[in-house]
């Protein structure tokens, strides 16, 4: 049933295929939490743009994340946007999560009481350091398991990758089971792999969580 | 976003459909996608029931279990959410042939969607009921109600209500992830759209058609479970009330 000769000999090469899901993961997420504060952000300086951008989140997210990689690495070209597999498809990732995270965002925003911007205006603070100061440190707590939780939501979403031939963990995997018809080995491991990875963020994230509760309450 | 912004979304994505099928260059592509569309509909919904049984039973055995279910629906529950949706419809595809399980691909899908969603359901299940106000516990038990007399009569149908909203994005979310079947030879409405853009290459009109039907399931997915969400909870506070 089981082959620990065939396991070890595949071992090395899942690793290195393991490095390419993680740096899409941390690329992808990068673009997610970036772009998702800049959607929540222009929200809030340009009213007017709010309603665009609820219909852009919208359309996002009701639509399958296989098919905006699709979408990015097959319409791209007609358009002139020709993108390797890699940069096609962390980009769909990072911005089907960017739509997710400014919802994150957004309901950290809306969760400061008003009465917090009125009393840093009547102290006159700038509007950098009512940021600064004022803001950014509530939100902070809420949001982290938040985006936590779609980091690795993220993370495993990246096998997707696999369906425009990336070299990550399952593309080579796929190859490896196709090329000897052993996929118990190479398939099981991954699942593992991403059990493992998942087990551990998880526990991250609620450390995290944790050590900024009790710093924000001293 | 309000119920009236998604309807108005919805009559619009419905709109630009029919307006794009009436153009040559799209209505070619039309009858297959809808072929493929109605075999994502079937998945999804046969998906769904599963979902909801099994996160109904993981949740209840994972609160009111003996020990070994108990460990039996934690396992279930982690394994399932700390693994892809990919890589279980894989795992189920590919790998439990070798130990002599042969399923169709479309049961893996059903069973291997269901399962995941199930997983983050039951989740959902176990927060609903915990939110049931303790007073309502204690009264059942003043009433001299058995345990299942307690769950069935009191307890459930109040945390239904507080579920419904999350079972929505699950719905979604089930609904999107049919996608990934096409992965393992289902010739849904992704693998369709793959298909055609092979033989084709008119890559604009058949992706373009495909976000929009997908945008139509999800906007009527999204609206059915608002309407259901509102009777659900007009029917509460009128409870409560009286």
């Amino acid at each position: 049933m089981w082959d620990w000769a065939y396991t070890f000999e595949i071992l090395p090469k899942l690793g290195w295929a393991a490095i390419t899901t993680i740096q899409a993961t941390l690329i992808g997420f990068v673009i997610a939490a970036t772009l998702g504060l800049a959607l929540a952000l222009t929200r809030i300086a340009v009213p007017a743009t709010a309603w665009i951008i609820s219909v852009f989140v919208e359309l996002i997210r009701s639509t399958p994340l296989l098919i905006q990689i699709f979408f990015i690495y097959f319409v791209g070209p007609s358009f002139g946007i020709v993108l390797d597999a890699f940069t096609a498809g962390v980009l769909a990732i990072g911005v089907h999560y960017a739509a997710y995270c400014s919802e994150v965002y957004r309901a950290g925003f809306d969760n400061i009481p008003r009465g917090q911007w009125e009393a840093s205006t009547a102290l006159n603070l700038s509007t950098w350091t009512t940021f600064r100061d004022i803001i950014i440190p509530q939100i902070i707590p809420p949001i982290v398991p938040a985006l936590g939780n779609y980091l690795v939501a993220l993370f495993k979403e990246t096998p997707l990758l696999s369906a425009i031939a990336v070299l990550e963990l399952m593309q080579t995997a796929k190859i490896m089971g196709s090329e000897t018809f052993r996929y118990t080995e190479p398939m099981t491991l991954v699942g593992l792999f991403f059990l493992a990875m998942s087990l551990v963020s998880a526990a991250l994230i609620r450390a995290t969580e944790t050590a900024i509760r009790r710093r924000m309450i001293r | 976003m309000g119920i009236r912004s998604l309807l108005a979304m919805l009559a619009a994505t419905i709109a630009l459909l029919a307006v794009l099928s009436g153009r040559e260059t799209y209505s070619l592509f039309v009858p297959g996608l809808l072929q493929g569309a109605v075999l994502t509909v079937q998945i999804t919904a046969l998906g769904c029931v599963l979902a909801l049984f099994a996160a109904i039973a993981a949740a209840l055995g994972k609160m009111y279990g003996p020990a070994p279910v108990r460990w039996l629906a934690n396992a279930y529950i982690e394994i399932f959410r700390g693994t892809s949706a990919l890589v279980q419809l894989f795992w189920l595809f590919f790998v439990l042939p070798q130990f002599g399980i042969l399923l169709e691909a479309f049961t893996v899908a059903v069973v291997g969607l269901g399962l995941n969603v199930g997983a983050y359901g039951a989740e959902v299940v176990r927060g609903a009921v915990a939110s049931v106000p303790r007073g309502q516990w204690e009264a059942s038990t003043a009433l001299n109600m058995s345990q299942t007399q307690m769950l069935r009569r009191i307890i459930l149908p109040q945390a239904i209500v507080a579920m419904i909203p999350p079972w929505g994005n699950l719905f979604i979310e089930l609904l999107k992830s049919t996608a990934l079947v096409s992965l393992i030879t289902l010739t849904d409405l992704t693998f369709k759209a793959q298909q055609l853009n092979q033989t084709t290459m008119k890559t604009i009109p058949i992706f373009t058609l495909v976000l929009l039907i997908y945008l139509a399931m999800s906007l009527t997915l999204t609206i059915g479970m608002r309407l259901l969400e509102q009777r659900a909870s007009r029917g509460l506070s009128r409870g409560r009330s009286a």
